[in-house]
């Protein structure tokens, strides 16, 4: 393997983990504050991409230019944070936060089928495509192999930006030390005057936005159609799993390494390009139960 | 005595039951087709143009007086669920015929238990070659081409156009369908053009949202050719994502499939590439454009779904006209009012029949002759999207292997004098 092709599979790489990082860090910061594994998170991630697709469609027939379509991005991950994170917390999961996990774990999951259907019911089972915002901004060429500014540049910058604000937001902010306290021990926050209710409904409405941007941020680059949600959520669990349930560094450590692993594999063997996420999950969930920057727990019960 | 009259009588009517059956209130017949998951791009079309098809002959009368009605049953749901459905619809709904499948999974798992089942099936759109050279059914039938005509097509078109390119590179779908189609193509590439170098095999999963590794490393291969036998979501997602980094610019894709994804593409299938379409499929069929039931039918599904009909229409067309036909044929063969099962299977022997493209006709084996149409894609502005030019419809005669041969076995013993021995007619659009 020579410099160039290490170069490029290096570009790949990063590129393909920004946008995974993007929607696994949603997941992660559920986890990591509500203890809840939220399945739904991929029909989120879809539902922003179907929403982003709609609204750019919209727009440009109006005659807007396609730059317009990255504030539509922001407007759709907005919307479906509010519109549907917000009354799955509140609807539903407020009322599962002390039953067992497994129950937990099938209410997120009935959710994400419920919202599969609703796609198909809204958006049918064609694929759509809107490329506008990736054309917006052209292309570039290193060792003569073209690449899209949008992804190469853009997202990555977009999931560094995201990482750098969601650490500074948990840690210098009084909102974030709310949340941090309230995930240390919801008991004791309550009872120095901390509405852990309210807590929990603004971490899942940020988490869900993170799919819908998640989504958003894909959907110029691929599809739209029914079932991305699901291998996102597979793919995305991958990564939360390798870096520790709740470690937001240790996902995009995870995210990066998974982005490479693939993209190496597709220069130097094509054929277990499919199986490299699941396999350094598999590796480093046997060495470290945990996690990476997990730390074990006991357990609940 | 009274007994013996009965007894009587009833041996008597006896023949005349054997020899027809009783005219049922509506032909009931059931079709599997994808109304979920991603091969919905191919079924959710071909149930709304069955039920165009259906509707239409009912408001004339049906077949000798009796309407038809369709069940449909969704292959989406999995194969536990499919074949239970099809036991149901078979035996519990009573109907008639069969018409399964699209997935070759399923037509594989569907094939002999419509043969337990005894119920006529039509395999309307499934491609594997295998069903009718590795087993032999009385019941089943397939009123289409398969995976071996279409890829011989695909090469044929190749070869007869590029003539000269040297290297090629394969991104496929990573299930039953993209590693078969792929074994075709290559075989029959090693065959009939020996010189041609592999340089690069990518088999992507099934459903993949992004292939911007593929694409650089491909960049960085520069292969002649490209080939994708992909389609739907997959295909259009690897065609956008390879023109927008300009990869179509440099090499020339072969997308034997392509056909069914001309109009959701858009202005990002470039003029210059390869495009198939699984059998003479196409809204603009040369042959077939000026004709009345070909454009009578283009406006009534353009008005029930705003949309251009892709190849799994035609091949439902097919289907549907070889179940007419044989309920005809059988009919008007036997004089009688309805057609038993004996009958119908007899018509279906060697059938002639034609949905909207060519006339196809049933070999002995049960498998279908199918024309394949190939084109090259253009961008002429008449449509917001790429039509053909170029386009060669290949006899489907000349690209299936003799009757009791496998296609493999048959690929082997081919060489480079096969394209020139192809019966091909040529239009420029």
């Amino acid at each position: 393997m020579n410099l160039t092709i290490f170069l490029l599979a290096l570009f790949d790489g990063i590129s393909y983990a920004a946008l995974v990082f993007i929607v696994a860090l949603g997941l992660t910061l559920i986890f990591g504050v509500m203890r809840i594994l939220n399945v739904a998170h991929g029909s989120l991630y879809a539902i922003g991409a179907y929403a982003t697709v709609s609204l750019t469609g919209f727009f440009l027939a109006l005659g807007f230019a396609p730059v317009f379509a990255f504030p539509l991005m922001l407007v759709s991950a907005v919307l479906v944070g509010v519109l549907l994170g917000g009354p799955i917390e509140w609807l539903l999961l407020r009322r599962i936060y002390d039953k067992p996990e497994v129950l937990q774990l099938l209410v997120t999951f009935a959710v994400f089928m419920i919202l599969e259907d609703v796609q198909r019911l809204v958006w049918g089972t064609q694929p759509y495509f809107q490329a506008s915002a990736l054309q917006a901004l052209g292309n570039v060429t290193i060792f003569g192999v073209t690449y899209t500014v949008y992804q190469l540049i853009l997202l990555p910058l977009v999931a560094i930006a995201l990482l750098i604000g969601l650490r500074f937001f948990l840690r210098h902010t009084v909102i974030g030390k709310l949340i941090l306290a309230t995930t240390e021990d919801r008991e004791a926050a309550q009872s120095i005057g901390i509405d852990a209710d309210r807590v929990f409904l603004f971490t899942f409405v940020v988490g869900a936005v993170l799919a819908g941007l998640g989504g958003a941020l894909a959907s110029p680059t691929t599809s739209i159609l029914p079932g991305m949600g699901a291998d996102m959520i597979v793919l995305s669990f991958a990564v939360v799993a390798t870096a520790g349930l709740g470690q937001i560094g240790g996902a995009a450590i995870a995210a990066l390494m998974i982005g490479l692993g693939r993209s190496f594999a597709v220069y130097v063997w094509p054929e277990v390009a499919v199986l490299v996420p699941y396999l350094i999950m598999v590796l480093v969930l046997l060495v470290r139960p945990e996690g990476l920057f997990g730390s074990p727990v006991a357990r609940k019960i | 005595m009274k007994k013996l009259l009965t007894t009587s009588a009833l041996l008597a009517a006896l023949p005349l039951t054997a020899m027809a059956a009783d005219k049922p209130a509506a032909l009931k017949i059931g079709m599997t087709t994808f109304l979920t998951g991603p091969a919905s791009v191919f079924g959710v079309p071909a149930r709304d143009a069955m039920d165009i098809f259906v509707a239409n002959l009912n408001a004339e009368g049906g077949i000798n007086g009796v309407p038809i009605e369709v069940t449909y049953i969704d292959e989406g749901a999995g194969a536990e669920a499919l074949t239970s459905e099809f036991r149901r619809v078979a035996q519990t709904e009573g109907a008639e015929v069969m018409l399964a499948s699209i997935s070759s999974g399923n037509c594989q798992t569907l094939a002999p238990l419509a043969e337990d089942l005894k119920v006529p099936n039509l395999m309307w759109d499934c491609g594997t070659q295998r069903i009718f050279e590795e087993h032999s059914y009385d019941y089943v039938f397939r009123p289409q081409g398969n995976a071996t005509s279409e890829m011989l097509a695909a090469v044929a078109y190749l070869l007869k156009t590029h003539p000269d390119f040297e290297t090629i590179a394969v991104v496929n779908q990573d299930y039953a369908w993209g590693r078969d189609s792929w074994d075709i193509f290559h075989t029959a590439l090693e065959a009939m053009k020996p010189g041609v170098k592999v340089v690069g095999e990518f088999f992507p999963k099934f459903g993949a949202p992004d292939f911007s590794t593929e694409i650089s490393r491909l960049q960085a291969l520069r292969p002649d050719v490209v080939l994708s036998t992909s389609w739907g979501g997959d295909l259009d997602t690897f065609v956008q994502q390879a023109f927008q980094r300009g990869l179509m610019n440099t090499s020339t894709f072969v997308l034997p499939l392509a056909e069914s994804s001309l109009e959701r593409l858009g202005s990002s299938l470039p003029a210059g590439h390869v495009v198939g379409a699984r059998g003479d499929h196409y809204f603009l069929h040369p042959e077939r454009r000026d004709d009345p039931d070909f454009k009578g039918f283009m406006e009534q599904y353009k008005e029930a779904t705003g949309d251009i009909p892709v190849y799994s229409v035609f091949h439902a067309s097919q289907a549907f006209a070889a179940l007419k036909t044989a309920y005809e044929k059988a009919i008007a063969d036997n004089g009688v009012d309805w057609p038993d099962e004996d009958q119908l299977l007899a018509a279906l022997d060697g059938l002639e029949f034609q949905g909207l493209g060519r006339t196809l006709h049933l070999r002995e084996d049960h498998q279908g002759v199918e024309s394949q149409l190939m084109g090259t894609s253009a961008q002429t502005g008449e449509y917001p999207f790429a039509t053909l030019e170029n386009i060669m419809i290949f006899d489907g005669e000349g690209l299936l292997p003799p009757v009791g041969e496998t296609s493999t076995d048959w690929i082997k013993g081919l060489d480079a004098s096969f394209v020139d021995g192809l019966a091909v007619e040529t239009y420029d659009n």
